[in-house]
């Protein structure tokens, strides 16, 4: 296989005639790399220098709250974190709910993808109203979603499942993670479907008549031709769906603020509840840190993933 | 699933088909009906199926204290979509049609700094915002949000610019073409797709963006989401009122989604998938 970094270079081009950066003079290096500075700069002071201060406040204890509480504490702030049952909800649930979301709205996504690749009416009508749940502001959607249509009083799903014998049932009580990841379905399941069917529709239909023709039944077909070929393209949903989700603060902030109790807390929530009503700067930055690790490992594979496709389309 | 498949089964999947985009589009209809509902009706017990619509909420919102929410929102997705474009389109330009040397260090650079847990710089920001005194004030948004969409854009327009032909650009400097003129007569106008491509998700995210505009914002620079989770804690029982507000602060996004469906996808995707 491929290293990432060959795969850019054979798709950006470079690397063979454009590459003669050795021959070239430095006064036309410069005039080369000097585009790329403002966005360069920009973007290092406002990530970088950042990142370097969070790992040095991580080793101080810090409270905003509390003037004068400025001191070095060593890796306290980690030890703390290691030993507190709260962190190990958080990443739990942090985990629970990326890996749930990402499941069930890949499955969902595939299914809904192959749909509308298939020959029914209306398909482009469904696509537009398919996307509009990834489209709508996320705290807007889990607003509706807790107010107007679980509320156990006036929503509308309680009503319509009384009938089943259920009276009024408080989802975001009762299954409140179960709730969470209802709404991040709803919201997510558009977007792998969009991925999914742009690689659907880059398959020859001929190879799937041919199968057919040959014998091969739906089943066959799809296990056999389809997946292998839509496969990067579900990976490449998955990785980058996961990397948004793992961040998931918003519908966690409104249908349930994170409870009940640390029920539906993950870190981002709980890094929102260290560093913004308990002002502890230095714990905040220690959740920091570990976020950014458990972040790395993630977005590793989601980068090669995500030079799989490019090597795809390069060979087209 | 070709053009031979028999129309039965080409009714049968049309209907669970729309049964399934009708699931997932309910609770977008359902928010229009609520908005259109008078605020007895909307927190009615059983709901209210039956009604005639009204416009009245819609007025209300749009005459109260929401449109200085909704001009926040509009200022800093505006303004911050415009800065990606100036910072992004150079460089990107740098990374696709004169590559120097270590391009695919600085790619992984940008990208990386995209998935960068919002966690890694929160603090630092915050405690420098409030230090600057940019703490509630759209500037500190506006700087975010180009940060976060930065290296977005830098991916995605350089994914239009490699399509350019390489020729344009040698005939260009062999008639002695200055790099101003290169980008604003070739690049600009072959790559107005790519510059919509990345508008859209600029806008996107920096629209229904919620964490740093909760925690860095507070009354006068507060945007659209900021108001709507106000229902939850201040104003009680107004469902057909957070219903219209709802709609109307999700529209900008929706109407810019559904027109650009094609660049939806390659901006989700930073280019990969065309």
């Amino acid at each position: 296989m491929k290293t990432g970094s060959s795969i850019v270079s054979s798709v950006a081009g470079i690397g063979g005639a454009r590459d003669s950066a050795a021959s070239i003079s430095r006064r036309e290096a410069w005039a080369r790399r000097l585009p790329l500075l403002p966005a360069f700069i920009y973007v290092f002071l406002v990530t970088q220098i950042p990142f370097v201060l969070t790992i040095y406040y991580s080793f101080f204890s810090w409270n905003l709250l509390k003037p004068g509480s400025f001191r070095f504490s060593g890796l306290d702030n980690y030890i703390g974190l290691i030993t507190d049952e709260s962190t190990r909800i958080a990443v739990w649930n942090t985990v629970l709910l990326t890996v749930s979301v990402i499941a069930i709205s890949v499955i969902l996504g595939t299914g809904v993808a192959m749909l509308l690749n298939s020959e029914v009416f209306g398909k482009g009508l469904m696509r537009t109203l398919m996307i509009a749940p990834f489209l709508i502001m996320p705290t807007a959607g889990a607003l509706i979603w807790k107010h107007t249509l679980l509320n156990p009083l006036y929503g509308l799903l309680p009503w319509l499942l009384t009938p089943f014998g259920l009276n009024r049932v408080d989802f975001v009580g009762q299954a409140p993670m179960v709730t969470v990841v209802t709404v991040e379905v709803w919201r997510w399941t558009p977007f792998m479907m969009l991925i999914i069917l742009a690689g659907l529709q880059s398959q020859n239909p001929e190879v799937l008549e041919a199968a057919r023709v040959d014998g091969a039944n739906g089943f066959q077909a799809f296990r056999h031709i389809t997946l292998p070929l839509v496969r990067p393209f579900i990976e490449l949903g998955a990785l980058l769906g996961s990397l948004f989700v793992v961040q998931t603060f918003d519908s966690i902030y409104v249908l349930t603020a994170g409870g009940p109790g640390e029920d539906t807390t993950n870190i981002p929530y709980r890094l929102y509840i260290v560093a913004f009503q308990g002002f502890s700067i230095g714990q905040a930055s220690a959740i920091g840190v570990v976020a950014v690790i458990v972040t790395i490992i993630v977005a590793t594979f989601a980068l090669r993933t995500l030079f799989t496709i490019f090597r795809v389309e390069a060979r087209r | 699933m070709r053009a031979s498949m028999p129309i039965r089964s080409r009714l049968g999947w049309s209907v669970v088909g729309w049964l399934v985009v009708f699931i997932f589009f309910f609770p977008v209809l359902w928010m229009w009906l609520e908005s259109l509902k008078t605020e007895p009706q909307a927190a009615s017990s059983p709901p209210t199926l039956f009604f005639i619509p009204t416009l009245s909420t819609f007025q209300e919102v749009l005459s109260g204290d929401f449109p200085p929410f909704f001009i926040n929102s509009a200022i800093a997705s505006l303004v911050s979509t415009l800065l990606v474009l100036v910072l992004g389109l150079p460089a990107a330009y740098a990374l696709a049609i004169r590559p120097i040397k270590r391009t695919q260090d600085i790619l992984f650079f940008f990208i990386s700094t995209r998935f960068l847990p919002f966690a890694a710089s929160l603090v630092p920001l915050y405690l420098l915002a409030r230090d600057l005194q940019l703490l509630d004030n759209i500037l500190a948004l506006i700087l975010i949000y180009t940060t976060i969409n930065l290296p977005l854009g830098v991916w995605l327009l350089r994914s239009f610019l490699l399509e350019i032909p390489n020729d344009l650009f040698e005939a260009a400097r062999v008639d002695g073409a200055s790099f101003r003129h290169e980008i604003f007569r070739i690049v600009v106008p072959l790559i107005s797709p790519g510059l919509a491509a990345t508008s859209l998700i600029c806008l996107i995210f920096s629209w229904n963006e919620f964490f740093y505009a909760v925690n860095f914002t507070s009354s006068v620079a507060a945007t659209t989401p900021i108001f709507l989770v106000g229902f939850i804690s201040g104003r009680g029982l107004f469902y057909a009122k957070l219903a219209a507000a709802a709609t109307v602060s999700s529209l900008p996004v929706l109407l810019a989604g559904w027109i650009a469906q094609k660049q939806l996808i390659r901006g989700l995707t930073m280019g990969a998938v065309k």
